[in-house]
């Protein structure tokens, strides 16, 4: 092997790397924050709506979870203008990654608000609890507790997946490393940089939901 | 000049799946192979065989898979070795598919009581001997559910081969689109294509874990 590696190219655009990653946090905690919205919606819909809504959830929770997220990516990028709707990349990831991670966490909150014993809930009301209060602090608030560490998994899986949208070209990090590299033609030490921004990007997220969790839910249970 | 979207366009994409199928059936046969050496090391009893174990785990499942493949492809041709997309993909995706592997089975050796390797080793089996006879037998019935469930996630994955130049059902359906400029058409038949590959199988996954894990409580 006789190739001399040159990151000089690389460090040279470090700003516009950078550029892209931020962008790449800002998709994956817009998705995760809107994604979650929906899957309370969908889980709630999935354990006490009426048939044809439970209907309707499964049947999108199988399609997104059987299908690849470059074809969804492809059917929302490409599909949506031909009826009519105009999106720019950037917000086409945005909502693709919504959807795909929007089914994936519907089934983890849907298990852990199953998880939830019917006596709680009777005992929230029976203690003049509203029932909008029930939901918010005896059933959301144990249910994300307790399947906190598979929908954080979950979303640090969609940070790492986000790199596929660079497939429609949003400027996310992926998409920056693809500039670079057509200009630069110094693919393997782009490459290399960007699998480990990556990398740290993970290390950070599971950090910060591992402090998010000793702020939110590290209290007191008497169940033992 | 744009064609419409008929029988031959449809028949491209159908004859196209042979490509994903066997993209998927070597990923999983390699990764098979080389997951189960890396779910050995992840619970060896020797520490720098389990350390490098769970950092190769770590380094696959904390890095996009698309940059896995960029590596290989790229990264091969850095040392000489001249790599179609075909074999960047199989690779990549053989090397993903360990790891994910790897730490599925760990799981599942871990779920062996403890009592069993203690009885084994006291009748005198060495670490050969206690794994294929005493260990693996009965890992390997927790481990179905979840492989065939990995399974999904797999053939999904080889849609990714695509954005390397690979010609596999993604692809095909990128280049059908080219030519008609129906994306709602052809990406919904492409989406219900890999649909039809993937529920079975989940379903399967499913019904598997319901089955295996109620004996055990």
């Amino acid at each position: 092997m006789n190739y001399k590696f040159d990151f000089d190219a690389v460090l040279a655009s470090w700003d516009y790397l950078l550029e892209g990653a931020w962008l790449t946090v800002q998709l994956s905690f817009g998705a995760m924050a809107i994604g979650l919205v929906v899957a309370i919606l969908c889980a709630l819909g999935k354990t006490s709506g009426p048939k044809p809504v439970r209907w309707l959830i499964n049947a999108y929770i199988e399609v997104i979870r059987n299908t690849p997220f470059l074809v969804q990516i492809f059917l929302i990028f490409f599909g949506l203008p031909t009826a009519g709707i105009r999106l720019s990349p950037d917000l086409a990831a945005l909502i693709a990654m919504v959807v795909n991670v929007g089914a994936y966490a519907t089934e983890i909150i849907r298990a852990g608000i199953e998880s939830i014993q019917k006596g709680q809930i009777e005992a929230g009301l029976a203690l003049g609890l509203k029932p909008l209060q029930v939901f918010r602090y005896v059933v959301i608030k144990p249910a994300l507790r307790t399947v906190y560490p598979a929908l954080t998994s979950q979303f640090i899986l969609l940070m790492l997946s986000s790199s596929v949208v660079s497939a429609i070209s949003a400027d996310e990090l992926t998409s920056v490393a693809n500039n670079i590299q057509s200009q630069t033609f110094r693919s393997f030490e782009i490459y290399i940089v960007v699998t480990a921004v990556y990398l740290c990007l993970a290390l950070m997220f599971s950090a910060l939901f591992a402090g998010i969790y000793r702020l939110a839910f590290a209290y007191d249970t008497d169940r033992r | 000049m744009i064609r419409s979207f008929g029988y031959n366009e449809f028949l491209f994409l159908l004859s196209a799946v042979q490509w994903t199928l066997a993209l998927s059936a070597i990923a999983f046969i390699g990764g098979a192979t080389v997951g189960l050496f890396v779910a050995l090391g992840r619970t060896s009893t020797i520490k720098p065989v389990r350390l490098l174990a769970t950092g190769y785990i770590q380094l696959f499942q904390g890095t996009p898979l698309l940059m896995q493949l960029f590596l290989v492809f790229f990264g091969a041709t850095v040392m000489g070795i001249d790599m179609n997309p075909w074999a960047a993909a199989a690779l990549g995706l053989t090397l993903n598919a360990s790891a994910f592997l790897g730490e599925i089975w760990r799981g599942c050796i871990q779920a062996v009581p403890r009592g069993q390797w203690e009885a084994a080793s006291a009748l005198g089996l060495r670490y050969p001997g206690l794994m294929r006879y005493v260990i693996l037998p009965q890992a390997v019935k927790v481990a179905v559910p979840p492989t065939v469930g990995f399974l999904v996630q797999l053939i999904k994955s080889t849609s990714l081969a695509a954005i390397i130049g690979f010609t596999e059902l993604t692809r095909a359906g990128q280049i059908v689109n080219n030519a008609t400029f129906q994306p709602f058409l052809v990406f919904g038949i492409v989406a219900a294509i890999y649909f039809v590959l993937c529920w079975p199988l989940s379903l399967l996954s499913a019904r598997l874990e319901q089955r295996y894990a109620a004996p055990a409580r």
